[in-house]
């Protein structure tokens, strides 16, 4: 059943509408909810709420409880490839958990937090920006790590980073909702503008594992089709970023271990023909998240790497 | 910092004396701040001649535009990757490109007795001008009048501004202002001319310059807390046709503005003043959704 979670009028002959699929079979309450289309130009999630739709609807028997869809929480920006909400300063991700008494985006901010308030589970799915290709992930804020970690771990992702708690982050959906005791999990992966089917199946898999273990879903996935993550904790995250201004080149894949000093690439000037920096691995691990967008400034983000 | 592709990216400063850090005053941090460009340009003007006339006390820094990338190809935020500095102090010199220019700012503006910037408003309006002042615990709101403008302004921060300048400046021991002179984009008028005199009484006042200019309203600001302002919202969406404007005094019941419908020109509604004051926020859009707050009466 589709529901309007959020309506307000525009000025001209148009509703602003935050819909949800409402898919309930069985007589249990569990309730689990897929979130996506905070950022809109990130749009992996749009394949996993078509796809978890169909599977769940053509598998109704094996549904027990409820699940709610929700694909896009900025429809505005969704259709005028806009990350952010048009016509709104702040990044809607920064602006939780809302305010009845502030901008349309506040509001409506507001109001989802107290749909969303009492789910058994809350999966908020990011695909990272256009710049950046991340390998599919969950990420996981080091005070809430003992509750989740166990729940990501069911996801079919290949890592799990465990964060450094940032007073700014408590402004985000998932810090939220996990204030107010509603266990909630942010799911990165892939690249903004692009859908991934691969990645998109492979979280499909984990959200019914998942469901499974909540006993939503009566059907378990074949063991061996989920993957088993690596979990980094304790700030062993390297961050590269750019040292020069210029066009980085790349001939590497994301999800790979890499050696110290391995080259992942350079920063050119297509006007001289000069490497103004070749960029190596600064540390032996697993390279998670490797630059998309060739354009690069000082101090741009490269890559990330998980040390071994 | 060298650009890809444009000319190399430069923050300049203008510093008036050498030695002590009595005074930094930032400008444009944002593409659209060009009222607050040009109020610095005036202020670096006067302070050369005073500086010329022996009249000003070493250790003031303007720094009239942090972001001349944005403003000379009319982005709001870093062209980029469209992230706000103004989010992201106090900076880190090995972070993210915008993070870079925070750190690279936040030093050199770092240690000064006093501190001023130029700031605007995540929501679109025109406002009384009025000094604001994030609420950590280090504001002083005495000092904050004698700029005497009509306000001084508390507000709780949010998470989300805990990387603002003026709450950096202030965990880091220097007197923070962020001062409002109205809008953005225009440079002519008498408020925008105001809020240069402002500046030079404040200056004045605490004993930077030995100048004085009597020709702006000196006002006996009033202290208040942001959560005083009472909000007028439209429950309707459509053509907003404002008759009361910021800094205009209003009468409870008195029709503020009229909400217009867009297809067959009736007014759908009249917005009346709530409460007797004055208007400290004004929408300054003529679209409206439903439940904006188009005014905030002081």
């Amino acid at each position: 059943m589709i529901k309007t979670v959020v309506s307000t009028a525009l000025p001209v002959d148009e509703r602003l509408l935050i819909k949800k699929n409402v898919i309930n079979h069985g007589n249990q309450n569990k309730r689990i909810c897929i979130v996506t289309g905070t950022h809109d130009d990130e749009l992996e999630g749009q394949y996993v709420c078509f796809r978890l739709n169909q599977i769940i609807q053509q598998n109704l028997e094996k549904l027990n409880g409820t699940v709610e869809i929700y694909p896009a929480l900025n429809p505005l920006g969704i259709d005028s490839i806009t990350r952010g909400i048009p016509g709104f300063d702040l990044d809607m991700n920064r602006i939780f958990p809302g305010n009845p008494d502030g901008t349309m985006a506040e509001q409506a901010a507001y109001t989802l937090i107290r749909d969303l308030q009492g789910a058994d589970m809350v999966i908020d799915i990011h695909s990272s920006n256009i710049f950046l290709r991340e390998i599919p992930q969950v990420r996981i804020n080091v005070n809430t790590a003992d509750t989740l970690v166990p729940y990501a771990k069911l996801l079919d992702v290949d890592f799990i980073w465990v964060h450094e708690a940032a007073t700014v982050l408590e402004a985000t959906l998932a810090h939220s909702l996990n204030s107010l005791d509603t266990p909630t999990l942010v799911v990165e992966m892939g690249v903004g503008m692009r859908i991934n089917h691969g990645y998109g199946n492979w979280l499909v898999n984990g959200i019914l594992n998942l469901m499974h273990t909540l006993g939503i879903w009566a059907e378990a996935p074949e063991a061996n089709s989920i993957s088993t993550p690596v979990v980094s904790a304790g700030n062993r995250v390297s961050f590269l970023n750019a040292d020069a201004s210029g066009v980085f080149l790349t001939e590497i894949k994301n999800n790979m271990i890499v050696e110290k000093g391995e080259k992942i690439g350079e920063i050119v000037s297509p006007l001289t023909g000069e490497v103004f920096q070749t960029v190596e691995a600064p540390t032996r691990g697993l390279l998670f998240t490797l630059r998309a967008y060739p354009i690069v400034y000082q101090g741009s983000l490269l890559a990330r790497i998980h040390q071994f | 910092m060298e650009s890809p592709f444009r000319d190399t990216f430069r923050i300049q400063g203008f510093r008036f004396g050498e030695g002590e850090k009595s005074l930094a005053l930032v400008g444009a941090m944002r593409g659209n701040e060009i009222q607050q460009q040009y109020i610095c340009s005036q202020v670096v003007n006067r302070l050369a001649t005073l500086e010329k006339e022996g009249r000003l006390v070493p250790g003031i820094l303007v720094v009239p535009s942090v972001n001349p990338f944005s403003m000379n190809i009319e982005k709001r935020f870093w062209a980029m990757d469209n992230t706000d500095i103004n989010r992201m102090f106090p900076g880190y010199d090995r972070g993210e490109t915008t993070q870079r220019i925070a750190a690279a700012l936040f030093e050199a503006i770092q240690g000064y007795t006093y501190g001023i910037q130029l700031a605007s408003f995540y929501i679109p309006g025109d406002f009384v001008p009025h000094v604001r002042i994030t609420q950590t615990g280090y504001e002083d709101t005495a000092t904050a009048a004698l700029f005497g403008l009509p306000f001084v302004c508390l507000y709780k921060p949010l998470p989300f501004d805990t990387t603002l300048l003026n709450y950096n400046w202030q965990i880091w021991n220097t007197k923070a202002f962020s001062l409002y002179s109205g809008g953005n984009d225009t440079v002519e008028g008498k408020d925008v001319a105001d809020c240069v005199h402002t500046i030079f009484r404040f200056m004045h006042r605490t004993g930077l310059i030995d100048y004085t200019d009597y020709s702006s309203p000196d006002y006996n600001s009033r202290l208040l807390d942001e959560e005083e302002l009472v909000s007028v919202r439209t429950p309707v969406s459509g053509i907003l046709y404002k008759m009361k404007h910021a800094c205009d005094v209003v009468k409870k019941g008195e029709v503020m503005a009229s909400v217009i419908d867009p297809y067959y020109g009736h007014v759908l509604m009249e917005i009346q003043a709530p409460t007797n004051g004055v208007v400290f926020f004004a929408h300054n859009k003529s679209l409206v959704l439903q439940n904006t707050v188009v005014y905030k009466i002081a």
